[in-house]
């Protein structure tokens, strides 16, 4: 019905991920248990067989991961949840999700700190991992949600993008938007675009990967009298292995491509007051939220300053980026690690450009009084 | 900071098992029902569990964007310890309420009004139950904000409690709100 | 030349000829599997086999029927997704020795612990034949490969004996020696409902053969011939240095199968949800 409404409601953001995930119509979950990212499993736990998904509790991250790809490939929309020790045994088979075309969501709660770190702290230090965690060239979408809004909106968006371009999806919520609790408006359902994938009634010669202009091959799911082959290494356009250097070639740069000629569908961010900024705040993620203050607060100093926040972090919006930049003389990147997105923004903008780090690594959140501290002497 | 003014923030602090979390949660579902913007964060691990816990809530008229308590306009500490570490926190023109059954201290250094009972001593001699000094507290919080009166703070109560100790539970608010008129 | 009837209808032929070794026993494996799908007259359409790294996983390229060509050692998870996302489709896992008892050793006591019907064929050569020749947890104590050149410390495991501790409910080993066992033993781990484990040993005279004086096919052959011990539950016996059993050494059918399981859990859960509404 298109006059039905949905509900306000007060939760955590972990929770909000999951009910995102059920209004996606995420239908299998496999996991592991692992700090911050637990209440995610459990709300699943309890909310996927009144629905008729699947939850599993896996042996480890590897196969929770492996056994999403398998429930990916028979149709059904899967999502696992980690945080880092999980998200770095996950990046094998994030690379065979990437190579399959199988759609999935990972959502990686960032917690504090490299190996077994401070897990109850919350930091922003796996952003490059989920660009490059697996080996070689191959297409990943990251996600940073800032609310617990977001946590529900992003991961509906997460899957529409997995769906859409066959490729593993990246939520990368920073610990404490796992656990924060906001009001979240939980749309009624038709009320928020929910995309699925493209499912061909025929394929010519059974070229079952061939890939459409987009760049986006529609194998078929198992099961459906299509009899495909899957595999992880480098294939032709019917799904088996190719050592044609051209092949090779022609399926690396394919399979790639989809991001890039996506870049308007995958262009997502926010900004304020960023046309006349002098100085433009970088940030993403709980980081940005305390900089969208800083920004106002000094635009009532008189400091000309911009905000601005990539909401899809990978790919990074360059574009948007390049034309502030072209007035914009000076960018502050504060992050929750040692400067992850700065060598981004640095790159984007040049190395004639000023661009500063404001970097804290002990499990909290940049706080404004240290924000504003900085950014004075940055701008001293 | 800039948004100083419209923000009104709240700081629950304790030992696990005191409700605290539940506090802070029943806090930011009235706020909700006053159409106010909230944010609720709480520490959590296995100090939930028995060591230091934390809650706090952040209530507005307009959207939050940093979500962490910068100066809390009303702290509730229901340990010396808590009590130590953040009944200081508050602001001048604020609002400190100490359960005087833990806190045998005062810190000195407390420049908001403050209140002192020993809540945890009434719950157990008048409801049996020592576990409603967090619902007497909000009891006084009702008495003592700015933002939301007592009814949609009950209702979130009741939402959030089990339904057989419905009673009780509005037995311990109430004598909160009686305990504000004494101070 | 005549195209074997299977051939034209169990194999995609535009990916033959297999890369597989002359000698390897692969090729007699993969016509057990066959043979056992066609007696039972299981519908191509409907079957998923998912394999891991390896000779032996390649057979999933070759086999025409929906088939996924996973990573080393996680074909066991990828099969739980797509089995319990779907408990209608027949779920064939095929692995070697080094994805069942090396790097993914663990998937593989927890997949027979959960006892999901799946069945898995692990076709175990006693060594990493794709990599020439490595030694494996299957390759025995003090015989050799290339890289234990002056002979294995280690001890093999016994994979069979693993899988019913963790709680396989059906359990069999044969070897490519043993043909006409082979199929029946294939049709009976298929036709069982819960976690069904067949350990094939086939030979690979091109690495461990040659590493271990077994120079060709036929030698290898007759070395499983010559020390394999038909299972008896009535009567055990003390097996000699170097013998192992064949035949099918456990079935339990007292335990429910996953799936099963789930959709009982499934009903309850809403059953729970719509009393507390």
């Amino acid at each position: 019905m298109s006059d039905a409404k949905g509900k306000t409601v007060l939760l955590q953001g972990n929770e909000a991920c999951a009910m995102g995930a059920i209004f996606a119509g995420c239908r299998f979950f496999g996991g592991y248990p692992i700090t911050p990212s637990t209440e995610i499993a459990e709300h699943l736990a309890r909310k996927l067989p009144t629905v008729g998904g699947v939850f599993m509790q896996m042996e480890d991250e590897i196969a929770s991961i492996a056994s999403i790809i398998g429930a990916s490939l028979t149709g059904i929309k899967s999502m696992t949840a980690t945080s880092g020790p999980g998200f770095s045994l996950m990046q094998e088979n994030l690379g065979l999700a990437a190579v399959l075309e199988a759609p999935v969501v990972i959502v990686n709660l960032m917690r504090s700190g490299a190996s077994t770190g401070h897990p109850t702290g919350t930091g922003q230090g796996d952003l490059m991992q989920s660009r490059w965690g697996t080996h070689s060239d191959h297409p990943v979408v990251a996600l940073a949600p800032a609310t617990a809004q977001e946590m529900f909106d992003l991961t509906v968006k997460a899957f529409n993008i997995a769906e859409k371009l066959r490729v593993p999806v990246v939520l990368l919520p920073e610990a404490v938007v796992g656990h924060i609790r906001e009001a979240v408006y939980i749309p009624a359902e038709g009320e928020m675009e929910v995309i699925n994938r493209e499912r061909p009634s025929s394929y010519d010669n059974l070229l079952f990967f061939k890939r459409d202009k987009s760049g986006v091959s529609h194998p078929p799911d198992l099961g459906t009298g299509f009899r495909p082959h899957f595999t992880g290494l480098t294939h032709d356009e019917s799904g088996f292995f190719t050592a044609v250097a051209d092949e090779v070639n022609a399926f690396t740069v394919g399979l790639n491509s989809k991001i890039d000629l996506h870049r308007e569908f995958l262009t997502d961010y926010c900004e304020e007051t960023v046309e006349d900024a002098d100085i433009l705040l970088v940030s993403f993620g709980i980081t940005a939220r305390a900089c969208a203050y800083i920004v106002r607060a000094l635009r009532k100093k008189g400091v000309k300053a911009g905000y601005f926040r990539p909401r899809i972090v990978w790919p990074f919006p360059e574009e948007r980026l390049r034309q502030i930049a072209q007035h914009t003389h000076t960018f502050i990147v504060p992050e929750l690690n040692l400067g992850q997105m700065r060598y981004a923004v640095q790159r984007i903008v040049g190395p004639e450009k000023r661009v500063v780090g404001i970097n804290r690594v002990d499990g909290a959140m940049l706080t404004l009084d240290r924000l504003m501290e900085e950014i004075k002497e940055a701008l001293a | 900071m800039s948004d100083q003014d419209e923000r009104y923030e709240v700081l629950l602090s304790g030992s696990g098992g005191q409700g605290i979390i539940l506090a802070g949660v029943i806090i930011a579902e009235a706020g909700i029902a006053h159409d106010l913007k909230v944010v609720q964060t709480a520490s959590y691990g296995p100090e939930s569990r028995g060591g230091a816990s934390r809650s706090e809530v952040i209530l507005s008229g307009t959207d939050i964007d940093y979500p962490a308590v910068t100066q809390p306009d009303f702290v509730i500490a229901l340990t010396q310890e808590a009590a130590d570490k953040f009944a200081h926190l508050a602001r001048p023109r604020g609002k400190a309420l100490l359960d005087t059954t833990w806190v045998e201290n005062i810190p000195r250094d407390i420049q908001a009004s403050t209140a002192s009972f020993p809540l945890t001593e009434e719950a157990s001699n008048r409801f049996g139950k020592p576990l409603v000094a967090n619902i007497i507290a909000l009891g006084y919080f009702a008495e003592h904000n700015p933002l939301m009166g007592p009814d949609e703070l009950l209702q979130a109560i009741v939402r959030r409690v089990p339904s057989h100790y419905r009673e009780l539970n509005e037995h311990a608010f109430a004598f909160g709100r009686e305990l504000a008129t004494r101070q | 030349m005549a195209i074997e009837p299977f051939v034209k209808k169990y194999l995609r032929q535009r990916v033959l000829p297999t890369i597989w070794c002359g000698g390897c026993g692969l090729g007699t494996a993969m016509r057990v599997i066959i043979q056992a799908l066609d007696d039972l007259k299981i519908d191509q359409d409907n079957l998923v086999v998912v394999s891991g790294i390896g000779c032996s996983s390649r057979m999933a390229g070759y086999l025409d029927a929906n088939t996924v060509h996973t990573t080393h050692g996680r074909a066991l998870p990828v099969a739980t997704g797509i089995k319990l996302a779907h408990p209608e489709l027949e779920v064939v896992v095929i692995m070697g020795d080094g994805d069942g008892s090396a790097i993914g050793g663990n998937h593989l006591i927890h997949a027979s612990r959960r006892n999901i019907n799946l069945n898995v064929f692990l076709l175990n050569n006693g060594n990493y034949g794709m990599t020439s020749g490595q030694v494996s947890p299957m390759t025995p104590h003090a015989w050799y490969a290339s890289t234990c050149p002056f002979g294995n410390l280690e001890h093999a495991f016994h994979l069979c004996d693993m899988v019913k501790s963790a709680g396989a409910t059906y359990i069999a080993r044969t070897t490519t020696f043993h043909y006409m066992q082979a199929v029946r033993l294939a049709k009976e781990a298929l036709e069982h409902k819960g976690f069904s484990f067949l350990e094939v040993y086939f030979q690979c005279p091109t690495y461990f053969g040659r590493f271990n004086d077994m120079k060709d096919a036929p030698t290898m052959l007759q070395w499983f011939k010559k020390n394999a011990v038909r299972y008896n539950p009535e009567k055990p016996r003390e097996l000699e240095k170097g013998q192992f059993y064949v035949g099918k050494l456990w079935e339990d059918n007292t335990k429910d199968e996953y799936a099963d399981l789930y959709r009982k859990l499934c009903k309850r859960a809403k059953e729970m949800m719509q009393a507390a509404k």
